[in-house]
């Protein structure tokens, strides 16, 4: 049977992540020294843990309300207030969601109609472009440099925008550069925004994760901003909660309840023993996440302080749990670097080709991993380049 | 708490300028700053984390419950003193407990010797009205690091971006 006759036409358009052949040598291989895994290595706190246990022991095994638990979104309301000072109706403006990629993708249908231009930043996380696409959209990808520190900038943003344009994808911090906007790079975006009148998914499930002095700003917080912005977020990187998928995304009504509807008929509602357990972090979790990203800083500072020494020239990242080394001093492509590296010295880490043709030249290394196992891992990777001899 | 000690009580054997680099601080401040700690007695010395379960014929250990009538003067510190000098006890401890006051940690080749230990040189101490010993079976957790192993695999996250 040829079924290619019978598959949608994008889906079959739709390239499968570069990075899976590289990940399947990795999991076939013995006594990897994996810097490749975009999720926190610590476990849930037990607190929040126990929260679920208990859910579960009460028989609280029923669907939720569509749009989650008023508790649970009375506490998002709470939080984001209190974390990034922008006010959400918990009645009307927050959805919650199974992990912040439905967010997205509920956002992106929401908002395209067939032909509508969707700006993609790249560097950046996968599922913007394969999303716009089943969507309809088009997406025009912006191709953000290392020497503005991988931020996106109104000129930039200004030269995609076509009469088509609808949306801004405004992933910041960012996956995998560790890129962060401040407050100044964003009112210059904002200007641009408000000028064209565009809408903006400033996706921020990393808003927690900024090391430095100032923290993350919301664009949802820039002047004139919080009624053409959705923002998406979640549990999973700022509470160590990824496998309990659970997200939220928070925006103006006339969208949260269209994007309602299509996750009332996609999903029904978000998983309610996780739900029960994230109105217990947002209650109590604050100093876990402190803990979290205090830890996150000290390897940081190891993994950007080792790349340096070892000639790789490595941007110092203020967000997330990524370091983005260029590896061009090799000669080699992105994944003929990675694939080089993981035979020889069995360290894993991901071609900067995985986050969009311009990470050519990069490649990510995450830092969500134990201080010993870094230290580990830059050990081979410096013998890597000294055997070669880069 | 202090990001010094915190990482050095992670790991004893970071370098000065690993220390240095985590933290974003010279390596001279963060040598002078673990001298300081050396003379004021806040660090007291490195040693290595064994788990003594894993190694054949290392003996036994046993957690002892003191009840002591404090002194007049020096209070329970005398009677600590006492037990402490002894060099197969390993930790002495003042406890705020309605049973017991001090709990020290002993060391012995075999359960006998403990028992015999307790009952020739604590109980027959003037002060030491009562005595409980607690065998210790299995070491879990110690210094922060779980002993035990139970199969389980440490790196269990799958591939995903």
């Amino acid at each position: 049977m040829d079924y290619s006759k019978i598959l949608n036409n994008k889906i079959q358009g739709l390239k499968p992540s570069g990075i899976r052949r590289f990940f399947d040598i990795a999991n076939e291989m013995d006594h990897v020294i994996s810097l490749s895994i975009g999720e926190p290595d610590f476990t849930t706190p037990w607190h929040v843990r126990q929260e679920g246990i208990e859910s579960l022991r009460r028989g609280k095994t029923w669907y939720s309300p569509n749009k989650g638990f008023v508790e649970l979104r009375g506490q998002i309301s709470n939080y984001f207030a209190r974390r990034f000072d922008v006010e959400y109706s918990p009645d009307t403006e927050i959805l919650v969601t199974v992990g912040g990629s439905e967010a997205i993708d509920l956002c992106i249908r929401t908002i395209i109609d067939n032909g509508d231009e969707v700006l993609v930043p790249q560097p950046s996380f996968v599922c913007y472009e394969p999303m716009t696409i089943m969507a309809g959209g088009n997406p025009v990808i912006i191709r953000t440099r290392s020497e503005n520190g991988f931020r996106l900038t109104a000129q930039e943003l200004e030269e995609a925008i076509t009469p088509k344009t609808k949306l801004l994808i405004l992933p910041f911090p960012n996956n995998p550069t560790g890129a962060v906007m401040r407050k100044e790079h964003l009112e210059e975006i904002a200007k641009v925004i408000e000028k064209h009148n565009l809408i903006v998914l400033s996706d921020e499930i990393y808003g927690e994760l900024t090391y430095g002095k100032e923290r993350h700003v919301s664009f949802a917080s820039i002047k004139g901003m919080r009624e053409r912005t959705v923002v998406v977020s979640g549990f999973s990187k700022s509470y160590a909660m990824t496998g309990w998928r659970l997200g939220y995304a928070l925006g103006p009504e006339p969208i949260i309840s269209q994007m309602t509807k299509l996750h009332q008929y996609a999903i029904m509602s978000a998983p309610t023993t996780a739900q029960y357990a994230a109105i217990e972090a947002l209650k109590h979790g604050d100093s876990d996440i402190e803990r979290m990203r205090e830890e996150y800083d000290i390897r940081r500072r190891l993994i950007v302080d080792g790349f340096c020494k070892m000639g790789l020239q490595c941007f110092e990242p203020e967000g997330a749990f990524y370091v983005f080394p260029s590896i061009k001093i090799s000669g080699m492509t992105s994944e003929q670097f990675c694939e080089e590296l993981i035979y020889a010295q069995h360290v894993a880490i991901v071609p900067g080709t995985a986050f969009g043709e311009c990470g050519e030249g990069f490649a990510r290394v995450s830092y969500s991993y134990s201080l010993n196992h870094i230290q580990e891992a830059l050990i081979r990777i410096q013998r890597f380049l000294e055997e070669k001899k880069y | 708490m202090d990001k010094l000690l915190e990482l050095l009580n992670q790991n004893a054997e970071f370098t000065i300028e690993q220390l240095a680099v985590m933290l974003g601080e010279s390596e001279k401040d963060v040598k002078s700053q673990i001298e300081e700690y050396k003379k004021k007695g806040i660090i007291k010395g490195t040693k290595t984390l064994i788990n003594w379960d894993k190694v054949p014929k290392s003996g036994v250990r046993a957690i002892i419950e003191l009840k002591v009538t404090p002194k007049p003067e020096t209070g329970f510190d005398d009677i600590a003193k006492i037990v402490m000098s002894y060099e197969n006890v390993e930790n002495v401890y003042l406890a705020a407990s309605s049973r017991y006051d001090l709990i020290a940690l002993v060391n012995g080749n075999t359960i006998q010797e403990i028992a015999e230990f307790v009952s020739k040189r604590l109980s027959t101490l003037d002060s030491v009205i009562g005595t409980a010993t607690n065998f210790v079976l299995t070491t879990y957790k110690q210094g922060g690091k779980i002993f035990l192993d139970d199969g389980e695999e440490d790196e269990q996250r799958s591939m995903v971006l």
